[in-house]
């Protein structure tokens, strides 16, 4: 009887087992769960086991949209049950596969449904509307499932409306090994009543049983107490008979393996400008005066986990690939919305998300990448925008707020109705600091009182146009602000490319040396090679296409490198970066 | 040699400990279990101390002088504790030279049942990362949560696991320390069951407090933790420096008998190691390398 059962549907909770922010410890077949409810209403059934040290996440801390782990701190996000954030190693991204295996879940009757390899749908009551029924309290009991069962067909009770009476006819209207449908008479009363048996395990079940009909005050409280009675007497009479019997060996369920890369924790996944994921335009609004809102929904399953500071690829309906931050708090996980400037001086991309794009259109995206991540280590953060420079510092903003982390979020803009995504920030209470329209010389003022008195521990993030983020990064230097604390995001590369030199490059782990001939990059000839690598933006600015150079001296021309890292000559953009000495080995 | 349930040659033949010595009753027997075993052991005024298979003659509470208990199991007194053996140990245990320093205060903090194998308790000794979770502004406290890189070897002559250089933010280290710092460590692991950690002193830059924790395994799913306390405290009442302990160990209990599997998976595919596991990483092979296989979930070849 068990070998189907993991097919089947079976109730694991009921809903009133998922109050505000719970984490709910569920159990079927052997195999336990963490089941907890998101503040958006999404439910969530996870192995009952954080992927680092197998602590159970039922005992972890549900924020509304993340399940952060009692032991680490590792934080999980809603829906897709990836890892957002390891705390003991805050500059760096979590490999994005770092996820937790989930399960089915379905909410009906009351009650929350799941299974291990879901055929079918969740049975269906004829006559069982929901808000019209009663769910009774589950009532666990040793024994297996079958024999919980069984028994259940003989059960007697009085319907709801002669819930006093001694004398109801019972009879089942239709029963398996995982159900019975009893239907109670008495004069013109009649109540028919489901009982489910959850299977616990090989040698428990929790009886979960639902009435219709809708009870209210005193009758509700008499007939949940009814039931009680009798299904605590049943329960008495079928642990008797179980203690009687061999018990079963308990189910033993298979833990999945986590990947080979992730038992090493390598480097994530390389590949090139792919566009795996095809998303709805499910809403497009206007963010602010010139800023345009996309809500990108996918057309089926989940979308991948993001963490603040990433971005997507979208590739538009012209054939051109931008690239746009997330923008959605932690635990946003059913789309991901991004804001879309239009440039004055758009070569077509911009226009196109402006002028082409609409609602239902469906567009190809990539999985998103963390070039840009946020450390949670800070004593406090300044978050420093320039206009759309928004939207990446929007979702590191809501990730330290719904931690109640220390921050400021400086926004420059021109006016008030440029500040973008309203609706966002305004749950960020007195965090928030707009600063309208500055002139330039206002604004380095205004960059030198936010950034002075530096104190350690404290960790700067800027995104925003070249040359306001050129501005306060020598304001950062000045007011003694350490490079490793300095964190910056370009949208471009203004800087102008000198593809003049040929060198030789020579790719250590593969074995191959290339020629980089004038007027063609690192990253085409190496492709045209076969050696793969992923890359987003093309124009050194988003940091996706990073090598570590082993030997020779790099030619920077991007703007994605801090100068520390320029300085030590170990790592280059290969999209638009040279070499200054005849040959360069990385270390690809 | 009587047959045991334990079947695991390295684990049967290595010294453990059973009891803190100052807290024995002279003269009366006492139960304890060890690798499912069920013994006895008994001290004398002087501090000889005698274990035996657990039978009817002798039984807990009655006296007994412990120079004529027949069928005696092997016994060392190290550390404060007695200690015995299933197997062949050998002659030493491994070494805690400061131990033997004369201006050290040398205490059981406390001997705790914990409903865990040994190999996971270890790995919870060995890490840094969960401070400021589990014990939340006593050792650690957000927002310093990063594991700065350590240097782990397993030392070949030594047999023995040593990380050296780790580092970590404690709002407050010791029951002597009264404000935040970076707190350096060292963590010896020289016995598959036992590990011993060595903390920058509050007292003294110089030197080190020792913190050892050595598990008696029940089974392979708990074990009775006594930890080892070697201290440069001169100014703390024993009650005091105790109860700071067992605030922590208590803030691991709850968390350690919530792992699953409760035995330690040597398998590397098990679970998701990340760099501030390095040390966790080096026992697991360590485990494999000599074959352990009680209280682990061993590899599959």
């Amino acid at each position: 009887m068990l070998d189907t059962a993991k097919t089947r549907w079976h109730p694991i909770a009921a809903s009133y087992d998922l109050p505000f922010r719970h984490v709910f410890h569920g159990q079927l077949l052997g195999r336990e769960f963490a089941v907890w409810r998101a503040d958006d209403g999404y439910i969530n059934v996870w192995e009952n086991r954080c992927l680092h040290r197998g602590v159970r996440l039922s005992i972890g801390i549900n924020d509304g949209r993340e399940l952060k782990c009692q032991y680490h701190g590792w934080r999980y996000s809603n829906r897709t049950a990836g890892c957002t954030y390891i705390p003991a190693h805050p500059a760096d991204a979590p490999a994005r596969t770092i996820t937790n295996r989930t399960f089915a879940a379905v909410e009906r009757y009351g009650l929350v449904w799941s299974a291990e390899e879901p055929q079918g749908e969740v049975p269906e009551l004829p006559g069982f509307a929901e808000g019209e029924l009663l769910t009774l309290r589950g009532i666990a009991v040793n024994a297996p499932a079958d024999a919980v069962a069984a028994r259940l067909r003989s059960y007697r009770f009085q319907p709801t409306g002669q819930i006093d009476g001694s004398d109801a006819k019972v009879t089942v209207e239709a029963a398996n090994d995982f159900s019975v449908a009893l239907r109670a008479v008495e004069g013109s009363s009649t109540t028919l009543a489901v009982f489910f048996v959850q299977p616990v395990d090989s040698n428990r079940s929790v009886i979960r049983g639902v009435l219709e009909g809708r009870a209210e005050g005193a009758v509700r409280m008499a007939v949940l107490h009814h039931h009680n009675d009798r299904l605590s007497k049943l329960r008495d009479v079928v642990e008797r008979e179980a203690v009687a019997r061999p018990a079963p060996a308990p189910l033993e369920p298979v833990i999945e393996r986590v990947s080979p890369e992730l038992a090493e924790m390598p480097e994530e996944t390389k590949h090139g400008r792919k566009a795996t994921i095809r998303v709805e335009v499910a809403r497009k609004w206007q963010a602010a005066d010139g800023i345009a809102g996309f809500e990108l929904r996918p057309i089926r399953g989940l979308l991948p986990t993001f963490q603040p500071g990433a971005h997507i690829d979208v590739h538009m309906p012209n054939g051109l690939i931008r690239q746009y931050s997330i923008t959605n708090g932690p635990g946003e996980s059913e789309s991901y919305v991004i804001g879309v400037k239009l440039e004055k001086e758009s070569k077509g991309g911009s226009i196109c998300m402006h002028e082409t794009l609409r609602q239902g259109d469906v567009l190809a995206i990539s999985e998103p990448r963390n070039n840009f991540p946020l450390r949670r280590d800070a004593v406090k953060t300044i978050f420093i925008a320039g206009g759309i420079g928004i939207t990446p510092l929007i979702a590191m903003a809501q990730a330290l707020h719904n931690q109640n982390l220390a921050f400021d979020l400086h926004y420059f803009a021109q006016n008030e109705a440029q500040l973008a995504f309203p609706e966002k920030t305004s749950g960020l209470g007195g965090a928030l600091k707009p600063h309208l329209g500055l002139t330039p010389e206002a604004t380095g003022a205004k960059l030198r009182e936010i950034l002075a008195n530096y104190q350690p521990g404290r960790h700067l993030y800027l995104c925003g146009p070249g040359p306001m983020l050129e501005a306060a990064r020598n304001v950062a230097t000045e007011a003694g602000w350490p490079e490793a604390a300095v964190h910056f995001e370009y949208f471009k590369n203004t800087n102008k490319i000198d593809d003049s030199s040929s060198f030789e490059v020579a790719l250590a782990r593969s074995c191959v040396t290339l020629k980089v001939p004038a007027g063609r990059t690192i990253l085409d000839v190496m492709r045209e090679a076969g050696v793969d690598m992923p890359s987003s933006c093309e124009q050194g600015a988003c940091g996706t296409c990073l090598a570590t150079v082993i030997e020779g001296e790099p030619d920077h021309q991007d703007v994605y490198l801090n100068d520390a890292e320029r300085k030590s000559g170990t790592k280059i953009m290969t999209c638009v970066s040279r070499a200054k000495s005849a040959r360069l080995v990385l270390d690809l | 040699m009587a047959k045991t349930r334990c079947t695991d040659q390295v684990i049967l033949n290595l010294w453990h400990p059973l009891a803190a010595l100052s807290e024995v009753k002279p003269n009366v027997v006492v139960d304890t279990i060890l690798l499912e075993e069920r013994l006895s052991y008994a001290v004398d005024g002087k501090g000889n101390a005698a274990v035996w298979r657990d039978r009817a003659d002798l039984i807990e509470g009655s006296t007994v002088d412990v120079a004529t208990v027949a069928d005696q199991l092997p016994v060392k007194h190290a550390y404060g504790y007695i200690w015995t053996s299933l197997g062949d140990p050998q002659a030493d245990l491994f070494p805690i030279p400061e131990f033997d320093e004369a201006d050290r205060r040398r205490l059981n903090a406390a001997t705790i049942g914990v409903n865990v194998s040994a190999p996971r308790a270890i790995e919870n000794f060995l890490d840094m990362g969960h401070f400021p979770y589990v014990h939340t502004d006593i050792l650690g406290a957000e927002p310093h949560t990063e594991v700065k890189e350590y240097d782990v070897e397993i030392s070949v002559d030594r047999d023995e696991i040593l990380a050296t250089r780790c580092r970590f933010f404690q709002p407050m280290a010791a029951a002597t320390a009264s404000g935040g710092a970076d707190v350096d460590y060292v963590y010896r692991v020289p016995h598959p069951f036992c590990s011993v950690l060595y903390k920058s002193s509050p007292l003294d830059e110089s030197r080190r407090d020792v913190i050892a924790v050595f598990l008696q395994p029940i089974d392979q799913e708990h074990v009775r933790a006594h930890m080892m306390l070697c201290l440069l405290d001169e100014d703390n009442e024993d009650k005091v420096i105790k109860r700071f302990q067992q605030t922590i160990f208590g803030q691991d209990k709850p968390i350690l008998e919530n792992q699953f599997p409760k035995r330690l998976p040597l398998d590397p595919r098990a679970e998701t190691p990340i760099r501030a596991d390095k040390s966790a990483i080096a026992y697991r092979r360590w485990l494999s390398q000599k074959g352990v296989t009680y209280g682990v979930i061993p590899a599959a070849t």
